[in-house]
């Protein structure tokens, strides 16, 4: 058994880009189980605040730690993007890419990459180039290639934006499943139905800070702030 | 696959220099290139003497050039001033005179500048300048360019103006370009003999003894670059030197003219 | 419009008589700089690679000059490469001035940074599609450029053969460094120099159509390899 890389510890974490401050300082810490939403209305600093917590951005000040040194917690993590990274390859090469670069040999790559392509629902895909894929096709398979590796943490980036609802509800099966098998997750979405069917914990970010944390029975019947009452409410945030 | 592929890349690649034949390299000037006579004397060294020649046809100074960076085991050449400078400097061992032919004054064949009846080359050149008629120069300082240089000096005449074309290049791309334009221009017989794009040019001029160019073979001085193969060296010049080489020398007819002359003095 | 006739009915004999030169000029033109292409590809496209994927103090200089060595005149590294292995200059001892080997660097160091530099420019752009993904995969910068390189390989043959086709054609370096010595230097290119210095402007126009249906042929060739693997492997 590999040794749990949770609690991680954010404090006091800045990005800046282009000059300004982008996100933070956020202090927050991530452990225990289940799916943990960042819900905010778009450019609130969700995605900003996914990738400093997985290590993509680097941060202006503050600091991300992990239960074990961050080199080893970044393999036990993955990260699924708004716009799918389609490789130049066959579906089944792609989901197989981390494989081989985590040293499995080529046959055992692919063999477990198939596995994979069938849990998602893409055993029909597998000889196909990734860019043939539709949109909700692409974002299986991203999630695929993501969790082919068992990570312990998996960050999602807004997985069903441009997604129609069929897709959307494949998606939320196959996270749903991940999570029973103790995938512990934390994906951003603007979507309040999204979040309300997916939270057992929500973040809600605006303009950067995070305003609320906490588990999500309580933030949906009683938010805390103003920002988060409107946007539940379905109002346009400033 | 993509390993064996490269594999037999390399080894083709580098099989030709592991030969096992003697190879002696030996410096010619284009012109007897040109001449067609290497295709007849290098099958008889090879069955001889077992030295098998690897030409390299350069012009005279680029031929004493790679004698004296020791790029090649001897050089055969035809600029005696040259020549006498480059054993002087000590890059070579001596000079042994093998064989002459002869230049050739070539141009348009109406000849406007009348050079046929000339009475001796440099008369001929000076009716060519006299008459501003287009004349092509090597211009490259190889063993023709030296020698059509020595023909004007004789005639007092310091070419220049723009009937002059200097191309600086070897024999036959100069022949073409003469060509070309209607121009007269010295070349040795041989390479005009061979030349296959003569258009409207002709033999106007030939005969006088200023115009013989005699070949000289030097080898390479072994005291300045000890991987020189100068016991090959030796046994080609005796080679050249001997009664098999005369008789194919003498013998080497082009469109049924004699075009070399064999004077090699015995030892 | 005469010579250029004769020029090709010259091939045509050529190739219909397979005569014995011919075949030996062409297969030594194709050893030659299918060596070199291989060569300056394991060279130059990796470097491109690098350069795509590495940040460091003076990468502008060293992408500004590898596009500056882009167009050196082959001239001039024939030059170069002649006074390096002359047996006066410094690589002397190897003896490898006038033979195949030395034509092959020659034309190595001429198309490699063409070869770089178009694998650069690919490479960069495959880059910025790929960095999130191979960030987070928390991939070894060798680990990027193999996944890069092979990602890239349409691209990267594209460079190839713009180095090949450079090599093939090129007569100014390899006359220098290899002398064109009959039946032992002597490919295409210094043939085609050779016979239009004679003035055979036919037999020289015919090597020409030679060597343009050589280069075709090993162009179609390869992108035919590719198609039938791509469309195996998809």
């Amino acid at each position: 058994m590999v040794a749990p890389i949770l609690p991680m510890i954010m404090s006091q974490a800045v990005l800046r880009r282009g000059g300004h401050r982008i996100l933070g300082p956020v202090t927050l810490t991530l452990e225990g189980r289940g799916i943990t939403i960042v819900l905010g209305p778009n450019g609130a600093g969700k995605t900003s605040l996914l990738r400093a917590m997985h290590g993509l951005d680097r941060l202006r000040s503050g600091s991300v730690s992990w239960a074990v040194p961050t080199e080893a917690a970044r393999k036990r993590q993955a990260f699924v993007f708004q716009t799918p990274i389609l490789m130049r390859r066959s579906v089944r090469d792609c989901i197989a890419f981390p494989l081989t670069l985590a040293g499995h040999s080529r046959r055992d790559a692919r063999q477990q990459a198939s596995a994979m392509a069938e849990r998602v629902g893409l055993a029909g895909h597998l000889d196909q180039p990734a860019q043939s894929l539709s949109g909700g096709e692409r974002q299986k398979m991203a999630i695929a290639r993501a969790l082919v590796c068992a990570p312990q943490v998996l960050f999602l980036d807004e997985p069903c934006a441009n997604l129609d609802g069929r897709s959307t509800a494949e998606i939320e099966a196959i996270l749903l499943a991940a999570r029973e098998g103790g995938t512990r997750i934390v994906m951003a979405t603007h979507n309040v139905g999204q979040a309300r069917r997916l939270a057992d914990d929500v973040l809600f970010v605006h303009r950067g800070l995070l305003h609320e944390s906490g588990p999500a029975a309580g933030f949906f019947s009683n938010p805390q702030t103003p920002e988060a009452r409107a946007h539940l409410q379905g109002d346009l945030l400033s | 696959m993509i390993l064996k592929s490269l594999f037999v890349f390399f080894a083709l690649a580098f099989s030709a220099t592991a030969s096992l034949a003697e190879d002696l390299k030996l410096a010619v000037t284009t012109s007897f290139a040109n001449s067609g006579l290497a295709e007849i004397l290098l099958p008889a060294i090879a069955e001889d003497t077992g030295i098998n020649v690897q030409l390299l046809i350069v012009g005279t100074g680029q031929a004493l050039a790679l004698g004296q960076a020791g790029d090649v085991d001897a050089v055969l050449v035809h600029a005696r001033a040259a020549e006498e400078a480059f054993i002087a400097a000590g890059h070579a061992t001596h000079r042994r005179e093998i064989m002459y032919n002869d230049f050739v004054l070539i141009g348009p064949a109406p000849d406007p500048a009348g050079v046929a009846s000339a009475p001796a080359a440099a008369a001929a050149l000076e009716l060519i300048a006299l008459a501003r008629a287009p004349f092509v120069s090597r211009g490259d300082e190889s063993g023709t360019h030296l020698a059509e240089k020595a023909l004007w000096a004789a005639a007092g005449i310091e070419p220049q103006g723009d009937w002059y074309r200097s191309v600086g290049q070897g024999m036959g791309a100069a022949l073409n370009t003469a060509s070309g334009m209607d121009a007269y221009i010295l070349s040795d017989r041989a390479s005009w003999l061979n030349f296959g794009n003569k258009g409207n040019l002709a033999l106007l001029f030939s005969g006088d003894p200023a115009m013989f160019n005699q070949y000289a073979y030097l080898p390479v001085n072994p005291a300045n670059h000890p991987h020189v193969r100068a016991d090959l060296a030796a046994t080609l010049e005796d080679w050249l030197t001997g009664d098999h080489a005369r008789a194919l020398i003498d013998g080497y007819l082009l469109s049924g003219e004699q075009l070399f002359h064999f004077n090699a003095t015995p030892d | 419009m005469g010579n250029i006739w004769q020029g090709l009915t010259e091939a045509a004999r050529l190739v219909l008589h397979l005569d014995a030169d011919l075949l030996e000029i062409t297969a030594r033109s194709l050893q030659v700089t299918l060596s070199a292409t291989v060569i300056a590809a394991l060279i130059g496209l990796p470097t491109g690679a690098w350069l795509a994927v590495s940040r460091f103090r003076a990468r502008r200089v060293v992408v500004a000059t590898m596009n500056a060595l882009m167009g050196l005149p082959p001239v001039v590294v024939g030059l170069l490469v002649y006074m390096l292995f002359s047996r006066s200059g410094p690589l002397g001892v190897l003896g490898l001035l006038f033979t195949p080997a030395a034509m092959i660097i020659a034309q190595v160091i001429i198309i490699a940074p063409i070869m770089a530099s178009i694998s650069h420019q690919a490479i960069r752009e495959l880059w910025a599609d790929y960095h999130d993904l191979l960030i987070s995969l928390n991939a070894s910068r060798v680990q990027r450029i193999r996944a890069l390189l092979w990602d890239g390989r349409r691209s990267l043959l594209t460079a190839a053969l713009a180095g090949f086709g450079r090599a093939i054609g090129e007569v100014g370096a390899i006359m220098i460094v290899g002398g064109n010595i009959d039946h032992a230097t002597r490919v295409l290119t210094t043939a085609i120099a050779l016979e239009t210095g004679k003035g055979n402007l036919a037999l020289a126009l015919g090597l020409g159509f030679v060597l343009i249906a050589l280069a075709m042929a090993v162009n179609l060739a390869l992108h035919f390899l590719t198609r039938t693997e791509t469309s195996g492997r998809w």
